[in-house]
């Protein structure tokens, strides 16, 4: 009992400036916890019509209950949302099981080629029976993972480019890659979105169109580039400079020794830096709601325009907030999993 | 590839054919894509350049730090805009430096109430998209506050309701007293007002990036030996001038870089003003894009004042941190 006092006092009454903290944390949590929790959970209404919503004086989780297909799936038709559904599935999956380090092999390629075929098909259908789906139709969540997912797997290709440029000794490559890096990085994502929205038309020849996910999945891709990029080149410059001259005394040429020694290293020592940008970009997916593509967010303040529901702002959005925040919780455990882990085994 | 790692045999053949490619492909794309260009300007019959920047508005403008009406010209809105951004910048910058040093503190203080109370607020506040948190700030704004009628009183002379934040403002005419919003019937006469799309932008972008300040805090002042911590104390220091004269200056040096990327965030951020109808300067760049049509000017201006604010930001905290780091490192 003693200690209990003694660990208590020590943990919250410590200085007379930390007995302050205290009394101050438990008066905002005596004030704020109670009336949050009627809102929240006890006085809230669990189901029913909007008309019960607005009498009871509660969070509307009905809302939810009734809009949460529209806000999930945009406006996938109805009847095929088993097929995004099942493409998130495998979308997840196949990160789920990429998260695992003894997966890590080339063959790991193929089977994100695979996913990435499967997920496509699956969404857009026009094969083995399944009705063809535009993809102005997808939306909601599984819109949010492609595009992150797509956006950063595109935008890695150009980024080893992009990073291998800049370390080069050449003056041409060394240029372009340092301004491209350097002005994307200096500008906000909303305004890569309107120069693929409203320019990317114009650099196309006539006739030629690309529609809006396209145009917006550029925009993404240019951005995580520039970003991906400077990542890689940190990795790049980690590796020990004894390993490319070992490569070349092996014979090496030298686009193998890229591919076979310096470049998987390297990929190696940055992938915790990787997984926070990618937590960045699954962030970022919600600016394309600017630029009309119906992505979680969007899809939610859509469910937010039916008249009778639409003073329910705060439930839809800490609906879409619970799930943003449980993925990007999973990878930035995974991240921090990732560093603790990666460094124990030393190279290679 | 550089020098060294081609074998200290210097830039050869091979690698000037490189270059020499490298310079034919980026060539060829751009004679492309400039060809299409010229090609789909003249088929819309869109005229390039700069000419429009003097041309009437005609749309207004809600908040405005300099003067502007419909009638000046679509450069003065742009340059309204970018004030705009400025403002709401600098105010965030300062405004979430200050909230993100008190979260960082609390995390680190060992107070069984404060700590997970400010891990939570940043675990969760870094796990939510921006917009969406912006999007319910708005909402609180637009739904949640009272009605400006009937306003909630923070502070004696400072309201906070639908229209905005009031509060007195100081007035030098002869001696030196404030102007206090005074309640009328349906709103408020004198003071200054913070317009509800400007104070949801503002307090959205301080909640925002105080979480990724407060880690920075974090990670710098955990970066201070433990020793400089000791021997500050053994020479009879309190805990708050340990932290003001011994740690707080040897975390800033760890803290001035990723600090300097935040602020550059926080600016880049802000450009999320034309979700809520802020007008900063991407707000009104899109209003002009669209009345004129004139995509790559207003684009290509637009990125390059971001581009020169973030630079702008990144040379001063360099400047910063060439001061801090003028002493010799630990």
């Amino acid at each position: 009992m003693i200690a209990v006092m003694r660990g208590l006092r020590r943990r919250l009454f410590a200085s007379p400036g930390d007995a302050l903290i205290t009394l101050a944390m438990l008066g905002l949590i005596a004030a704020v916890a109670p009336p949050l929790l009627r809102w929240l959970l006890l006085d809230a209404q669990w189901s029913g019509p909007a008309a019960a919503c607005r009498a009871a004086s509660g969070a509307c989780w009905a809302f939810v209950g009734e809009k949460y297909r529209l806000i999930l799936f945009g406006r996938y038709p109805a009847a095929e949302q088993w097929r995004p559904l099942l493409a998130m599935l495998l979308l997840v999956g196949m990160l789920a099981v990429s998260c695992d380090r003894r997966t890590w092999r080339r063959s790991l390629l193929l089977v994100w080629a695979a996913t990435a075929a499967s997920v496509w098909l699956l969404m857009h259908g026009g094969v083995a029976g399944l009705a063809e789906v535009d993809d102005t139709q997808w939306g909601g969540l599984p819109l949010t993972l492609i595009l992150a997912v797509t956006g950063i797997a595109a935008a890695f290709p150009p980024a080893v480019l992009l990073a291998l440029a800049r370390r080069s000794a050449l003056a041409l490559p060394h240029a372009l890659a340092v301004a491209f890096i350097e002005l994307v990085r200096g500008v906000p994502l909303i305004s890569m979105l309107f120069l693929a929205s409203f320019m990317v038309p114009l650099f196309l020849p006539r006739g030629v169109q690309m529609d809006e996910l396209l145009r917006a999945l550029v925009a993404i891709t240019l951005f995580s580039a520039a970003y991906l990029a400077e990542a890689i080149r940190g990795g790049l410059q980690a590796v020990p400079r004894g390993q490319a001259d070992a490569a070349d005394a092996l014979g090496l040429r030298p686009w193998q020794r890229l591919a076979l020694v310096v470049l998987p290293q390297a990929l190696r020592t940055v992938i915790p830096p990787m997984v926070n940008i990618f937590i960045g970009l699954f962030k970022d997916t919600s600016l394309v709601a600017i630029v009309g593509l119906m992505d979680l967010l969007l899809a939610a303040k859509q469910a937010l325009a039916d008249p009778a529901w639409r003073s329910y702002a705060l439930e839809a959005y800490l609906f879409i907030g619970a799930i943003y925040f449980a993925f990007c919780f999973a990878m930035s455990r995974y991240s921090r999993y990732l560093e603790r882990h990666l460094h124990q085994g030393g190279p290679a | 590839m550089t020098p060294a790692m081609s074998g200290g045999r210097g830039i050869g053949p091979r690698l000037l054919a490189t270059q020499a490619l490298v310079f034919a492909a980026v060539a060829a794309v751009a004679l492309w894509l400039g060809a299409n260009l010229f090609d789909n300007l003249a088929a819309r019959s869109i005229h390039t350049g700069f000419g429009f920047l003097w041309q009437r508005a005609g749309f207004g403008i809600g908040e405005h730090l300099i003067a502007f009406d419909s009638r000046n010209s679509y450069g003065r809105a742009l340059l309204v805009g970018l004030v705009n951004t400025l403002a709401v910048a600098g105010a965030g910058i300062l405004l979430s430096t200050l909230l993100g040093l008190v979260i960082g503190l609390a995390r680190l203080s060992g107070n069984a109430l404060a700590a997970p109370a400010a891990a939570g607020y940043v675990e969760a506040i870094r796990g939510v998209p921006l917009l969406l948190q912006l999007f319910v700030w708005y909402a609180v704004f637009t739904d949640l506050l009272p009605p400006a009628p009937a306003p909630l009183r923070l502070l004696p002379g400072i309201w906070l309701s639908k229209a905005g934040l009031n509060f007195p403002v100081p007035v030098f005419a002869g001696g030196v007293w404030f102007d206090i919003p005074t309640r009328t019937r349906f709103g408020f006469s004198g003071g200054a007002t913070l317009s509800p799309e400007f104070t949801a932008l503002l307090l959205g972008l301080v909640c925002y990036n105080a979480a990724f300040i407060a880690e920075i805090v974090r990670s710098g002042i955990q970066s201070v030996g433990r020793g400089q911590r000791d021997a500050a104390e053994a020479l009879g220091l309190r805990r708050v001038a340990v932290l003001r004269l011994v740690v707080l200056p040897q975390a800033l040096r760890v803290a001035l870089p990723p600090l300097g990327s935040q602020y550059v965030n926080l600016a880049k951020n802000s450009s999320l003003a034309v979700a809520i109808g802020y007008p900063d300067l991407m707000s009104v760049a899109d209003t002009t894009l669209n009345q004129t049509g004139q995509a790559i000017e207003v684009i290509g201006l637009t990125m390059l004042a971001y581009l020169a604010i973030s630079l702008a930001i990144s040379a001063a905290v360099n400047w910063c941190n060439a001061r801090v780091t003028r002493q010799g490192a630990a």
